[in-house]
């Protein structure tokens, strides 16, 4: 049995400090879509989709009426498309249509999957696949895209980052009249992983299961408070306190999970513990680490702190559900965090810096605007660094920037929403072209060798 | 199946009263029920089987919450498993 300063602390944390479920994510193999066409198999990925994810909003409105906790957001991820269409990609663009279209019919926000796994060799209908992205972006409003350029295993694909940075500013100028929105529905991964329930990079792996159920919880504000409460513990009580919240956040991750399974006739996946901001006060990831002792996020000593932070959300998340995966960590995004956007608007808090964070947080650069002008080759760039960080270290890395078309460092871009608003920050204007041209593949580190 | 309701808010008279007459209205029947007031401030928290309630536990915990906001008060009906979960290894 629970006592009553627990009921009260449950309360307090849903009503007062944003605790929710982020995501309900299924995850729906589209293998068996695969038709003799595009058309045909266009309308069997509809139908599929429609049917298994029919009742996900409905059934999460119950599970939050039943539990007392907000479901923020109810999405569907799919099989990499480009392995539905490799028999047709000039005509992908029928597939990213059939899920938009579908995405609406359920009522859900995003759906994940337009992507590719090309970390190791871009085969030529994987070529043809990723060059409708740009258009496919533009053209829908709520298909996410994905594409793995990098793994530990297999080294970096540089070919295909090469493409990547294109890609990016295509899909930018497409979207200029929303301010390269677009961007914000594409991720260019390394070691992406199979069972992200997050947009915009999620996809179904195909080892996973027919139809899945994965939950993202969230609980910046939880976290902020709790180390509020031991405002002169030293660092281990922190990560301890730390510890204890993740936790609890978890075990309510894990009991939405299951039931949302149940009832939605899916297995159970994973639940991602991850601490996901929004742009709303008291949501911030960057203000937990603030609360930490840093004058603002950016400054010397973020790095240790965000590895102290993204290590003990992960212990004490880990024995509170049966299987973790995802991303699992707190991630970084600029634009939807409102401590990271006031320190970027400070001056505070510069592109090299993020760049260093990615190397110990969940994920990597995500939601940062950079002036419209990019050469897409720096863009190529920015991808290669940030999967040199994945590769080594062997953890999921990732690059969503947003190259805002006619804008520079000094102006704003509003995006509205969860994906929130920010300044544009500086990129290095010396050229990297030459050693993105090069092509070829970075090969995989010494210690991939394993077996 | 039992759910745990949490009124919190503003003293007032008749809290009791009216939550009370509310859920046994809904079919449920009051298990434990604890109080504190801490100056002004009431808290509550009533420990309810609703096995023999005739409407869905979300629906009653919508019309808990449209209570609490004639009232005055925040009234929260949650499933008990959401406490369970989070508080006990």
């Amino acid at each position: 049995m629970f006592n009553k300063t627990e009921v009260l602390e449950t309360v307090e944390m849903i009503e007062r400090e944003h605790l929710d479920i982020r995501t309900i994510t299924m995850g729906i193999s589209l293998l068996p879509c695969i038709r003799e066409s595009a058309e045909k198999t266009a309308k069997a990925v509809y139908d599929t989709v429609c049917a298994k994810a029919h009742d996900i909003v409905k059934v999460a409105g119950q599970l939050s009426g039943e539990y007392g906790i907000p479901i923020v957001n109810k999405r569907v991820s799919v099989t990499p498309v480009s392995l539905i269409c490799a028999a047709f990609p000039q005509e992908a663009e029928k597939i990213g249509f059939a899920l938009d279209r579908a995405a609406k019919e359920l009522g859900i926000d995003f759906l994940g999957g337009y992507s590719a796994l090309v970390q190791k060799g871009t085969a030529e209908y994987e070529q043809i696949f990723l060059e409708s992205i740009p258009s496919v972006l533009a053209q829908t409003e709520r298909v996410c895209s994905s594409v793995n350029v990098a793994s530990s295993k297999s080294g970096i694909n540089m070919d295909a980052v090469a493409q990547m940075g294109g890609i990016v500013k295509r899909t930018a100028e497409l979207t200029k009249e929303r301010d390269g929105l677009g961007c914000a529905k594409l991720v260019v991964f390394a070691n992406a992983v199979e069972d992200n329930p997050f947009m915009a990079g999620a996809f179904h792996g195909t080892g996973e299961s027919g139809t899945v159920i994965n939950v993202g919880v969230s609980g910046p504000g939880v976290v902020k408070h709790a180390l509020e409460n031991v405002p002169s513990a030293n660092l281990n009580d922190c990560a301890e306190t730390i510890k204890r919240t993740a936790f609890k956040i978890t075990r309510a991750g894990q009991l939405i999970a299951k039931e949302a399974a149940k009832r939605l006739h899916a297995e159970f996946g994973i639940v991602d513990l991850s601490l996901a901001p929004t742009p709303v006060m008291g949501d911030s990831v960057a203000h937990i680490l603030e609360e930490l002792g840093l004058e603002v996020v950016g400054t010397h000593g973020t790095t240790a702190a965000l590895a102290m932070l993204n290590d003990a959300v992960k212990k004490g998340g880990v024995m509170a559900s049966s299987h973790v995966g995802g991303l699992s960590g707190a991630f970084i995004p600029v634009s939807e965090d409102i401590g990271m956007i006031q320190a970027a608007e400070k001056g505070a808090l510069h592109i090299d810096k993020l760049e260093a964070m990615t190397a110990v947080c969940s994920v990597g650069l995500d939601m940062i605007a950079i002036p419209g002008d990019t050469p897409a080759e720096t863009i190529s760039a920015i991808i290669a660094d940030e999967a040199a960080i994945g590769m080594i270290n062997n953890k999921t890395t990732a690059v969503r920037v947003i190259p805002v078309p006619g804008k520079t460092v000094g102006d704003t871009v509003e995006f509205g929403g969860l994906l929130g608003h920010a300044p544009i920050l500086p990129v290095h204007t010396a050229s990297s072209a030459k050693f993105v041209r090069r092509g070829g593949r970075i090969p995989a580190p010494i210690h991939s060798n394993k077996n | 199946m039992r759910a745990v309701v949490t009124v919190t808010g503003k003293d007032n008279k008749g809290i009791i009263a009216k939550v009370s007459s509310f859920l046994a209205e809904k079919g449920a029947n009051v298990e434990e029920v604890s109080q504190t007031i801490l100056g002004d401030c009431f808290a509550m928290i009533m420990l309810v089987d609703i096995a023999d309630a005739q409407e869905e536990l979300s629906s009653i915990a919508r019309q808990c919450e449209e209570l609490g906001e004639k009232i005055g008060m925040s009234i929260r009906l949650q499933h008990e498993a959401i406490f369970n979960a989070m508080h006990n290894v």
